[in-house]
């Protein structure tokens, strides 16, 4: 265990002890208590930043956990990650401190839930950008879908928060499943599950058969978690979320994860045409419909969310069009394309600044004045000065105004897709052109959304009766995290090569390996003036078309597509999800009739199907009785009475008869066993059977009366068949055993028990040995299934549904 | 039970011992010999039901006021707990140890792991059918 181990597992630690600090500590907030902890894991990773502009170097350590499938708890600690692991703490750290003054140390607050959920994803955050190991980092990342969606339904007496949780634990976890489907096929391909392994056998991979579905099932993840179409549905129902939540998972943290994969896969998958295409293209979409969707939302967190779909867009848009340069047989600095993963890397950290800014901004909006509607904000000016410089400068940057960091990326993200339009590789052609113009329109519409929040809000006739509270300006506290963030943005608006030297050229070194040779490094230059060039004109373009649109919106915010807020495509989800229920209703009600006979009529068949399906595919069917043992004379008359006791049993109308007749098979069976001369087989068989006369006794005396039942000749036939067809399956497998091991003599697995019971275990008793010593994961695992049947019984008499009560 | 027998009480009386007894020793020669937790918690289990049928439950419950949910649990958090010592060794889960040790009036023993393991396991098996047993006949409705 290194240090960087306890980094990751520190926050589920923290988790343990939260419920123990809300309940000993109840006048303090519970928050005071988790702060140090992200501020500390920030700092320490902090250190690992290059600082003195030498390359950064990697770390990694590994533990061992199922060392013999290859699963090891390896943790890696590179640029990517890095970057990912200072977003996660250092927006922790912010969004703590928030949530302190945002949800108020009220009694009926369950604090401590929250913060164990919080604790728990920041954890599992950790570990998925810090693992290298691809089952480590899915288990991670189903914590993060489950975390997340706990988050979501924080306060689920309300029903809204209950659905979107559903629907992001749904959607994220169908894509977690997935790519976990992704990373068994890169197992079957590289045989490793070590993700540098994998990096390191990229050929390999791009020549096997299974690269395409591999590749499909991966981005099938990534895509649900980041939001892109048509998977980002779960994201503006996720903001029925407290708003610390929203500003922390929901754009900065956990919907950047699908991104971190892209990212991190893109020395593997990257330079393939079809990783190109459909990265660049579902991105690009995304971020034209994020934007447009935005900008008929009427509440400021629901444009918030679809400006963060359409955001991520970009960044997964500039991803994909970034993995061209992998095509090109040399990678070296200049070539055009590697421009766009620089945009992307950039994008990300001023995202999670200005993003995290504005989300914690409509929180203190919607705490001062009770509605985060845009229709009755307006006029909070004046009345909360600090909340509109903040917000001046988060939307500012979003729309991509100077001097802010915003603006920065997306010029490179103007070039990223201008140069992509000039490609020769992956059939680009003229389609090329559509990149910049999809991408120059969706600005368009991010300039509107932007200027849409700020007017909105800020300006125009203060409505203070619509509204549920006075407003005012919000406490320090609730201000200090907004702030921080606000001057970050413009921090690394101005001087934007102090994140180029220090984060971003270790992470361009992680996406593209081959950028450098070894010992050389990468160096990044942004500058804020480059020149009357396109890009700037496109820049131009936006403000102006995006201002003409916005001050026209009367014109347009009558027609219905600015009144028909909920996104269309929830329609498919909502729909999808009564069919799956309707479906699974009508094929319980065929197969759960409640009958016992109906259950074990569906087992045999299946078990006559498939072991006969087995014989006659293996082609084992034989029969052969030579070499059998002699029979002695009493055992004709033992199995004489087995099988006549048994047939007579469905023929007997009294069921005291039935039962004694079946106590009288179990008996048979255990003389069976004695003759056979297994004691202890019979030992269990007797103490069982005797148990069972008891437990039936008394059964027997709650059964209802009996009543005589007549079934149709058909059904009495189809049961015959059946039982018939067990016993002859049954027989012919036990004959075709035989006559195989005379075949192929093959020493029986008993053999291994019989020479190391004494040796190993130190039993003379193999059956006990065996279950105590050799499998005593089985035994104890059954023993626990008893456990939880005495439970279920104890359950199902003692709370009895009452009559017409639905379970 | 209003009209048992005094005959039967007399004999139940003596039988269950008995059988208490064996399972006992059904329990310990479970390593070398037929038995193990298993058979000896269903033939301790047989007892108890013995007791059960002759007397009515409200008496055998004042003599043996056990809560079996309680054996049950405790049963396998015997069994989990002693798997678990092998993994402070350093060895993996359920790794079982047995040594041989001289110990008075007993002489050589072999004493294993293997044998609270098989108590975890007897607990529950007595545990279960007890409380299984219980609950039917107790159910009056």
């Amino acid at each position: 265990m290194s240090t960087l181990h306890f980094v990751t597992l520190a926050p589920f630690i923290m988790a343990i002890f939260v419920p123990i600090i809300y309940k000993k500590f109840r006048h303090l907030h519970t928050g005071w208590f988790i702060l140090p902890l992200p501020l500390i894991l920030f700092i320490y990773l902090f250190q690992y930043l290059p600082l003195d502009g030498s390359p950064m170097e990697t770390v990694s350590y590994s533990v061992a956990w199922v060392p013999s499938l290859g699963i090891n708890f390896t943790v890696y600690l590179d640029g990517l990650s890095l970057l990912f692991a200072l977003l996660i703490t250092g927006i922790g750290t912010l969004v703590v401190l928030y949530s302190i003054y945002y949800i108020a140390n009220k009694k009926e607050e369950p604090l401590n839930n929250f913060y164990v959920y919080l604790m728990m994803f920041m954890g599992a955050m950790l570990g998925v950008v810090l693992s290298d190991n691809l089952i480590v980092l899915y288990v991670f990342w189903e914590i993060t879908s489950l975390a997340s969606s706990l988050l979501i339904a924080y306060w689920f007496h309300k029903e809204k928060s209950r659905y979107g949780a559903q629907k992001s634990m749904l959607i994220t976890v169908t894509g977690g499943f997935s790519m976990l489907a992704g990373f068994t096929l890169m197992y079957l391909m590289t045989d490793t599950f070590s993700i540098r392994g994998i990096i390191a056998m990229a050929d390999v991979i791009v020549t096997s058969p299974l690269f395409i579905p591999a590749m499909l099932l991966i981005l099938l993840g990534a895509f649900t978690k980041s939001a892109q179409f048509p998977f980002h549905i779960w994201l503006p129902d996720a903001m029925e979320a407290p708003t610390p939540v929203s500003a922390y998972l929901h754009s900065a943290t956990m919907v950047k994860a699908g991104i971190y994969l892209v990212a991190r896969m893109t020395p593997v998958f990257g330079g393939q045409a079809e990783w190109f295409w459909i990265i660049s293209t579902f991105g690009l979409f995304t971020l034209l419909w994020g934007s447009v969707s935005a900008v008929r939302q009427k509440d400021l967190k629901g444009i918030l969310a679809f400006s963060t779909i359409s955001q991520l867009g970009l960044i997964m848009s500039l991803l994909g069009l970034g993995s061209a340069g992998y095509h090109y047989e040399i990678i070296d600095g200049t070539s055009l394309p590697i421009v766009a993963v620089l945009a992307a890397v950039f994008h990300l950290i001023n995202h999670a600044t200005f993003k995290g800014s504005l989300f914690m901004v409509v929180g203190i909006i919607d705490h001062e004045t009770g509605t985060r509607d845009i229709r009755k904000l307006g006029g909070l000016m004046t009345i909360m000065p600090i909340t509109f410089t903040v917000s001046l400068i988060g939307i500012a940057s979003m729309a991509g105004l100077p001097p802010f960091n915003g603006f920065l990326s997306k010029e490179m993200f103007f070039t990223g897709t201008l140069n992509s339009a000039t490609l020769d590789v992956f059939n680009v052609g003229n389609f090329g052109v559509i990149f910049p113009v999809v991408a120059w329109i969706a600005s368009v519409f991010t300039f509107i959304y932007c200027m849409i929040m700020l007017f909105k809000t800020f300006t125009g006739k203060h409505q203070p009766e619509k509204l549920d509270k006075a407003a005012h300006e919000a406490p320090i506290g609730l201000l200090i995290s907004p702030i921080i963030l606000a001057s970050l943005v413009i921090v690394f608006g101005l001087f934007p090569n102090l994140l180029s030297y220090t984060i971003i050229e270790p992470v361009m070194q992680s996406i593209m390996p081959g950028l450098t040779a070894p010992g050389e490094q990468f160096y990044v230059n942004i500058y804020h003036w480059h020149g009357f060039n396109t890009e700037l004109f496109m820049t131009m373009g936006v403000v102006f078309f995006g201002a003409f649109i916005f001050l026209n919106q009367k014109k347009w915010q009558d027609t219905t597509f600015y009144l028909r807020e909920r996104d269309p495509l929830n329609w498919f989800y909502d729909n999808g999800l009564t069919g799956l229920i309707n479906g699974s209703t009508v094929v319980n009600n065929v197969q759960m009739t409640g009958r016992l006979r109906d259950y074990f009529s569906y087992m045999f068949i299946f078990l006559i199907a498939i072991v006969s399906f087995m014989l006659w595919q293996s082609n084992a069917l034989a029969v052969d009785f030579t070499n059998t043992t002699e029979i002695p004379s009493y055992m004709y008359f033992v199995s004489l009475s087995l099988i006549l006791s048994t047939i007579v049993i469905p023929f007997v109308s009294k069921r005291i008869s039935a039962i004694v007749l079946m106590g009288v098979v179990g008996f048979l069976v255990a003389l069976l066993f004695v003759v056979f001369r297994a004691p202890d087989l019979a030992l269990t068989q007797l103490l069982v059977e005797t148990v069972m006369v008891v437990l039936f006794l008394l059964v027997f005396y709650h059964l209802p009366e009996l009543r005589k039942e007549t079934f149709k000749p058909v059904f009495r036939l189809s049961n015959l068949i059946i039982s018939i067809g067990v016993g002859l399956v049954v027989t012919l497998t036990a004959l075709s055993v035989h006559a195989y091991s005379y075949e192929n003599p093959i020493s029986p697995i008993s053999d291994f028990f019989v020479e190391n019971s004494y040796a190993l275990a130190g039993g003379n008793n193999i059956v006990n040995v065996i279950l105590v010593d050799f499998r005593g994961l089985d035994t104890l695992l059954e023993v626990l299934v008893l456990g939880i049947v005495a439970l279920g019984v104890v359950v199902l008499i003692k709370f009895k549904a009452r009559k017409g009560e639905d379970v | 039970m209003k009209n048992t027998p005094i005959q039967l009480h007399v004999i139940t009386r003596i039988v269950a011992f008995i059988i208490l007894a064996f399972s006992i020793f059904l329990f310990f020669a479970g390593h070398n010999n037929p038995g193990g937790g298993f058979i000896g918690g269903l033939m301790t289990a047989s007892a108890l039901v013995l007791l059960f049928l002759s007397f009515d439950i409200k008496t055998i419950k004042k003599v043996l006021p056990f809560n079996y949910a309680k054996i049950i649990a405790s049963g396998l958090l015997l069994a989990v707990l002693t798997g678990m010592v092998g993994m402070f060794l350093g060895d993996p889960f359920l790794n079982q140890f047995f040594r041989y040790y001289q110990l008075p009036i007993l002489g050589k023993t072999e004493l294993t792991t293997a044998l609270p393991f098989d108590l975890g396991i007897y607990l529950v098996v007595v545990g279960f059918t007890l409380l299984v047993i219980l609950t039917i006949a107790e159910d009056d409705s």
